[in-house]
């Protein structure tokens, strides 16, 4: 199905704040397997000259795509989310996410396209913090595939 | 940002040290569970079939996280990253065994990109049982 042009460009409101929690980078941190100091011990963060400890750089992918999913569910757009696999994503850094941080994401459909039967999503997330100072932008590909494609072809384009 | 590579020591073509991620269905849950992603074509094999995977498949995000540390390692401070960018082409399938799969990940500088703000483009290559899972796997980073 061909999704709705004109949400091109459409924003959304801002998030409720998400809290950063050093705990919660923990937690992260461990998951990926990242023993950096600067995850998890205020004083080695410190020593780069982070006032606390730091968010891994994919950290933030959780809080924007929570924040995309209010795109992603819009019904209007016309998404068969049962059919979406991520084709890419990119960060752009103001500086890393940190404890302490309360964030906010603003969600814009950047392009709508349709190629080769697939529906192609781009959704531009833009962070900021509790001063309003921009801290991270993510840009999300969200790929839902042709009703048509065979299993196997799915597989082959699974990405997420 | 205090990055041990200072830009002036760094040429293109120069690699950054390659490393292995491994990754096996307990690697999984845990990055479920931090992440807030249960997508279950990642932790469960009867729901990867019926959706036509060959088995579980890693995080994407998963992926790029582990790729990331080659650079985070490299530069000595994650917070030195200004832009990180992949393409998820081809699923990391993690089998129900001992062993599971196992990421490689290996980088190279590929651009100094501005004397001033001192930053270069690290290109990755990251592999998967010998296949390419990640595309277009760029960082920019802000070297001392």
């Amino acid at each position: 199905m061909a999704l709705d042009q004109s949400f091109v460009g459409r924003s959304y409101p801002p998030t409720a704040p998400y809290e950063v929690g050093r705990e919660k980078i923990r937690e992260f941190a461990e998951a990926i397997g990242d023993t950096h100091p600067a995850y998890t011990d205020p004083e080695a963060a410190g020593e780069l000259g982070h006032p606390d400890v730091i968010a891994p750089p994919t950290f933030v992918f959780a809080i924007t795509f929570k924040a995309a999913g209010q795109v992603v569910a819009d019904p209007k757009l016309g998404l068969d989310y049962s059919r979406v696999v991520h084709g890419d994503q990119r960060f752009a850094y103001t500086r890393p996410v940190r404890a302490g941080d309360r964030l906010t994401v603003t969600s814009t459909i950047e392009a709508v396209k349709s190629l080769a039967g697939n529906d192609v999503l781009d959704i531009r997330g833009e962070v900021h913090d509790e001063a309003g100072e921009h801290v991270v932008t993510a840009w999300t590909k969200l790929v839902a595939r042709a009703a048509e494609d065979t299993a196997g072809d799915a597989a082959g384009k699974q990405g997420e | 940002m205090t990055a041990r590579i200072a830009y002036a020591d760094v040429e293109v073509g120069a690699e950054v040290p390659a490393r292995s991620f491994p990754v096996t269905r307990d690697t999984l849950v845990r990055y479920a569970g931090a992440s807030g992603d249960f997508n279950p074509i990642h932790w469960n094999e009867r729901f990867a079939r019926e959706v036509g995977l060959p088995d579980v498949i890693a995080h994407g995000m998963f992926t790029m996280a582990e790729a990331a540390r080659v650079v985070t390692d490299w530069t000595g401070d994650p917070g030195a990253l200004v832009e990180y960018g992949v393409r998820f082409t081809r699923p990391v399938v993690v089998p129900d065994d001992d062993k599971g799969a196992v990421i490689e990940v290996s980088g190279k500088v590929a651009a100094k990109l501005d004397d001033e703000a001192r930053t270069v483009r690290v290109d990755l290559t990251v592999t998967s049982a010998g296949q390419k899972v990640l595309g277009m796997s760029r960082a920019v980073v802000r070297l001392a």
